[in-house]
């Protein structure tokens, strides 16, 4: 039997005590640890080491951790129910726009979305309105949508739409068909979507 | 100290993970549960600190549920949680430039053999040692006073219990390498752990005046 010295026996000691050593070299380094004080003592320890780490209560984990842990996985699947309710009505949002602009098309308005919107927009010719000469909208005087830094100038809604003006749906959205507000919300939709 | 699941216990598993890549996520925190004790200890191991751990942990963890998809059936659950673990820690700790002083081991050569250096007669441990703080405080310094490429391989091998093959995946690193480090590690921490043993505190009652730490 080849005679091991102790420097040996320790490289191997990792894997001996693993069972990772094949037969012939676990009966040699038996025979060397047997004998040999240093590397019993080696063995020994190296056991107690893996013993001691190997025991689960040697790592406490903080107090609340698992209700911390639940909590946080809890609001996590929320949002994430959130974000796909969001996305279904996103999805749900272009269908509805891509089905008005089909329906705009079909119509037979050539025309920009804006005369489109124009024309669908019943807005009594005489009724009383504001304008800015930055916007693309007419609206009441006291719609909360018109900004009084830009100016609001009084006009005729006849006149409005003369003037490339489209009716702002969340005031006079009484007079203003469904199919114009979705074009409206089109723009909007689009502009959030370029935005992103 | 391996705790080998029940053949029934996996398929049970598998199961929970289809059931919530099939959009049932409130199932996620029972496929969790089992193992959210073993991913706090890894982020310790590596973090050294239990508010960092547990952030991590739980990053590591919505990670997961983020990437459930990606996971394949034929890997361990544990495993692969344990990686995401692993990997979210390491890089909190590239980020925070935690190795603040030089760890034991950190600067010696992997390939050469590491000598013990202590040879005290350690015989058996008792169990209750465990419970003593001062002895838990002791295995954790220790612990922390290793460099970190074999701390990260002790603990997942002897205290995660991940098999070579598991580590060396986890770790991005060869089944040769874990052997080293690992031999190398485990033969630290006896050196490190062995003088105080020496006296046998272990197994004698501390009293005033013979406390391992004083």
């Amino acid at each position: 039997m080849a005679v091991m010295q102790c420097e040996q026996v320790w490289e191997q000691i990792s894997d001996y005590i693993d069972g990772d050593v094949d037969a012939g070299l676990r009966v040699t380094l038996d025979e060397h640890i047997r004998g040999c004080q240093r590397c019993t003592s080696v063995l020994n320890g190296t056991r107690n080491v893996l013993a001691l780490y190997g025991d689960e209560r040697l790592f406490k984990v903080p107090m609340g951790y698992s209700w911390r842990m639940q909590r946080r996985i809890a609001s996590d699947v929320q949002v994430r129910r959130r974000t796909v309710i969001g996305w279904l009505v996103a999805t749900a949002a272009v269908a509805l726009v891509s089905g008005s602009v089909v329906l705009a098309s079909r119509m037979g308005t050539a025309e920009s979305t804006k005369s489109a919107m124009a024309k669908l927009g019943r807005v009594p010719a005489d009724l009383e309105v504001v304008v800015t000469d930055h916007g693309k909208l007419f609206h009441v005087k006291e719609c909360p949508f018109v900004r009084q830094t830009d100016h609001p100038r009084p006009a005729t809604a006849a006149q409005a739409e003369a003037e490339g003006y489209v009716p702002c749906v969340r005031c006079l959205g009484q007079y203003v068909g469904e199919l114009a507000a979705r074009l409206v919300n089109q723009k909007i939709f689009a502009s959030f979507l370029a935005s992103r | 100290m391996v705790v080998k699941a029940a053949p029934d216990a996996d398929t049970q598993e598998q199961n929970l993970v289809k059931r919530i890549q099939n959009g049932e996520p409130d199932k996620f925190y029972e496929l969790v549960k089992p193992y959210e004790r073993r991913v706090y200890t890894a982020a310790f191991a590596i973090l050294r600190n239990a508010a960092d751990a547990e952030e991590v942990a739980q990053e590591a963890i919505l990670k997961a549920f983020a990437n459930l998809r990606q996971f394949r059936a034929e890997s361990k659950f544990s495993t692969w949680l344990i990686q995401i673990a692993v990997n979210e820690a390491r890089m909190r700790r590239r980020k925070e430039h935690a190795e603040i002083m030089e760890p034991i081991g950190e600067r010696q050569e992997e390939d050469g053999t590491y000598a013990p250096r202590e040879f005290a007669d350690w015989r058996e441990i008792p169990s209750e040692a465990l419970e003593r703080s001062e002895v838990r405080e002791l295995l954790l310094e220790s612990l922390a006073s290793l460099g970190s490429k074999y701390r990260e391989v002790f603990v997942l091998r002897d205290i995660q219990h991940l098999s070579i093959e598991e580590v060396a995946d986890a770790l991005g690193i060869s089944r040769a390498s874990v052997k080293t480090r690992l031999l190398r590690a485990r033969l630290m921490l006896r050196d490190l752990l062995a003088p105080r043993v020496a006296g046998g505190w272990f197994s004698r009652p501390f009293e005033k005046g013979n406390k391992p730490w004083q």
